[in-house]
């Protein structure tokens, strides 16, 4: 058989052990499978709506009624005050932006549980899978902001007090800011739910309460001092913010905090990978 | 010039046993202080194997200490029970889990094959789907568009690439779906059991691609409980136990290693409701000695005691030969030769002797199953209870080369010329 000495058979392309160092990440990997990636993008938008009546419409119909329940339950009847914005807009710039994270978060926070059958099959980088939704997400997420850009502009136009800033070219920044802390904490839930499913449970309504903690249906302005510090604590709020800032021409963007967002989605993201990539290698032993 | 592409060192693979998800969090901490404190992993038992209804402690090796390598247009064919260890071979090998210990090296690009239609939406047409297979199973866009004629064409569904294949029968699901797999152009490539679906036709051109694969100086290892194909395509095998490797060499050892152990273990299967009961049986030569084996175009015969427990009309007789693929051979009844069995009392017994005349089976091994019955029932039945051998010997085939083990039969044939 084999008379070669070892010595002279290290070139190996690939070698599989037990443990591999915690950052021994490979995202070239990942680059050689943006085809596939494109794929699945393809895969959720055209699967979505297959069979359905209205199609992509349902990408509006979604945030346009949670806007109007809004309307009516915290606008009319919790009186709770939009800093001078027309309510419809002021809550739609929210939902519009805090829907991509949600989305991003509750998405990729199932990777390995609905994607087991799949893995356990055959290989390719797994991160494939929450980055494709990220960027499906981002599909819809384009739409419904064409979508709040209408409103926005019908607004102007009968002559209501709110204009656009120069702050609209933050915008991308933001949209990756928010991909970002999706996709972070996404992956670190879906990595800790191949062994206790137990986040499960929390993710589903910790995401709904989350949103309170996020100025979506308040302004800033309107929260007591004594919370201030905490709802600032929250990577989203400066997000969710400055997205308003920028759309609505209210308040001013603070760049400290927004900078506190950019490194806690930095750190997250790392963190995330790193965790990721250790539980990929032996979760389906445990899922 | 023959090259090592895989290579397997003192691979082992440990299972949890239970449900996952009790006790783990506190498993996990024993571990953890276990190796801070630098000592062994207290959960990883040693020396307890696979036996799947030994349970001893909470943990099962699935594999243990598997060392073997394949070189490159070598066709492994992976042999063994349920439970034996084969699939977390492959899927060891396919990157799906790691090893516990041990490592594998390979060379080349590896493209798996655990299952066909991995990733197949029901709600995309068949096209959509062949774009998304094609990039699980690792192809890049491009190639699978300079290939998508040739995968249309060799799936035979092509009036319905653009229907969603949650319409396909279960047949064309699958035909798509090994077209695609079968057109990845990888240096090893990993196959389980997919020739389990899919009618007779499809089966052969499938094991006519993997037998192109290799000839191409591609690997293929292949998983199959159908012994026949795996001894028609593979070269080499390893037989695992337990999830040890228990024996590695020529394929045609390899299997009938494998029916040996697996026939011994089985007890004779028996059924029937006895009103005529089978005493004893045996098989001998024309002479009356009991053997075992006999020659290519020899004549043998079987005996059979048998007793009327009741009174009975009249009973049939019959042998069914099967190979050991469990392939059914030959069939022979008492009625072929306008003999007839009637008139039983309570309490008869009767001794019968059936002559098989030229014996024209392939050489190889055979199980005969005895049935006593009439048309109202079977009386008893004892399937495959006398095991023989054909050895190939001289009547018949005296050719200078080798017999082709695929023929089933051997035609004794007079040849002249004008």
């Amino acid at each position: 058989m084999n008379t070669k000495t070892v010595g002279q058979q290290e070139n190996w392309s690939m070698v599989m052990r037990p443990k591999k160092s915690l950052f021994e990440v490979n995202l070239m990997e990942l680059w050689q499978y943006r085809d596939l990636i494109t794929m699945f993008v393809k895969r959720d938008f055209v699967a979505k709506f297959k069979q359905t009546i209205l199609g992509p419409l349902w990408f509006i119909i979604q945030p346009l009624l949670t806007t109007l329940m809004f309307v009516v339950v915290f606008g009319n009847i919790a009186g709770i005050p939009t800093d001078g914005i027309p309510k419809v807009l002021f809550y739609m710039t929210g939902i519009v932006g805090w829907n991509y994270f949600s989305t991003c978060l509750n998405d990729t926070s199932q990777t390995f549980i609905k994607n087991a059958s799949i893995f356990g099959k055959v290989y390719f980088p797994r991160l494939a899978m929450p980055i494709s939704i990220v960027i499906s997400n981002l599909v819809s997420f384009a739409i419904q902001f064409v979508f709040l850009l209408g409103f926005l502009i019908y607004f102007i136009v009968v002559g209501t007090d709110v204009m656009p800033g120069i702050e609209v070219l933050l915008i991308p920044f933001l949209v990756l800011l928010i991909a970002g802390l999706g996709l972070g904490f996404g992956i670190i839930i879906s990595s800790l739910t191949t062994k206790y499913r137990d986040l499960v449970h929390l993710v589903t309504f910790g995401v709904t309460l989350w949103m309170y903690a996020t100025p979506v249906i308040y302004p800033m302005s309107e929260i007591p001092e004594k919370y201030k510090a905490f709802v600032m604590a929250n990577p989203m709020t400066p997000i969710v913010e400055t997205f308003k800032t920028a759309l609505l021409g209210v308040g001013t963007v603070n760049y400290m905090s927004l900078l506190y967002s950019l490194a806690f989605t930095v750190v997250l993201l790392a963190v995330g990978i790193l965790i990721f990539n250790k539980v990929e290698r032996t979760f389906m032993d445990t899922v | 010039m023959s090259d090592v592409v895989i290579k397997f060192e003192n691979v082992s693979k440990q299972y949890r046993l239970g449900v996952v998800g009790t006790g783990t969090l506190s498993h996990d901490l024993n571990r953890f202080f276990a190796r801070i404190s630098g000592k062994e992993d207290p959960t990883k038992k040693v020396g307890v194997s696979n036996k799947l209804n030994v349970r001893d402690g909470d943990y099962v090796w699935a594999l243990r200490d598997i060392n073997f390598s394949l070189n490159d247009g070598e066709v492994l064919g992976v042999v063994g029970k349920n439970g034996a260890g084969k699939s977390t071979l492959l899927k060891l090998l396919s990157r799906v889990t790691a090893p516990t210990t041990g490592e594998i090296k390979v060379k080349g690009r590896i493209a798996s094959l655990l299952e066909v239609g991995t990733g197949f939406h029901p709600e995309l047409t068949g096209k959509e789907n062949i774009f998304l297979n094609g990039a699980i199973l690792g192809m890049t866009n491009r190639e699978i568009k300079s290939k998508f004629d040739e995968i249309v064409e060799f799936s035979g569904v092509s009036k319905y690439v653009d229907t969603p294949v949650k319409r396909y029968s279960s047949g064309m699901y699958v035909r798509l779906a090994f077209a695609v797999a079968a057109h990845l152009e990888p240096e090893i490539l990993i196959v389980d059991e997919v020739l389990a679906v899919g009618d007779a036709e499809f089966q052969k051109k499938a094991i006519g691609k993997m037998q192109s694969v290799s000839k191409s100086g591609r690997t293929v290892l292949f998983v199959s409980h159908n012994l026949t194909a795996v001894e028609q395509l593979c070269t080499k095998g390893i037989l695992l136990q337990n999830g040890t490797l228990v024996l590695e060499g020529p394929i045609h050892d390899i299997t009938s290693a494998y029916k040996k152990a697996s026939v011994n273990e089985n007890e004779l299967k028996r059924s029937g409701t006895r009103l005529v009961e089978i005493k004893n049986y045996e098989m001998t030569n024309m002479q009356g000695k009991v053997i075992d084996e006999v020659f290519l175009g020899e004549n043998f015969k079987i005996n059979a005691g048998f007793v009327a427990k009741e009174t009975t009309d009249y009973t049939d007789f019959t042998l069914d030969i099967r190979n050991d693929s469990n392939e059914f051979i030959g069939h022979i009844t008492n009625a072929d030769d306008l003999f007839e069995i009637k008139n039983l009392q309570k309490g008869e017994e009767k001794r019968l002797s059936v002559e098989i005349k030229e014996m024209s089976f392939a050489p190889g091994t055979y199980y005969i199953s005895l049935w006593l019955g009439n048309k109202y029932g079977t009386f008893d039945y004892i399937e495959n209870c006398i095991r023989f051998t054909i050895k190939q010997g001289e009547l018949y085939i005296r050719r200078p080369f080798p017999f082709d083990k695929r023929a089933k039969s051997v035609l004794k044939s007079s040849w002249s010329a004008k």
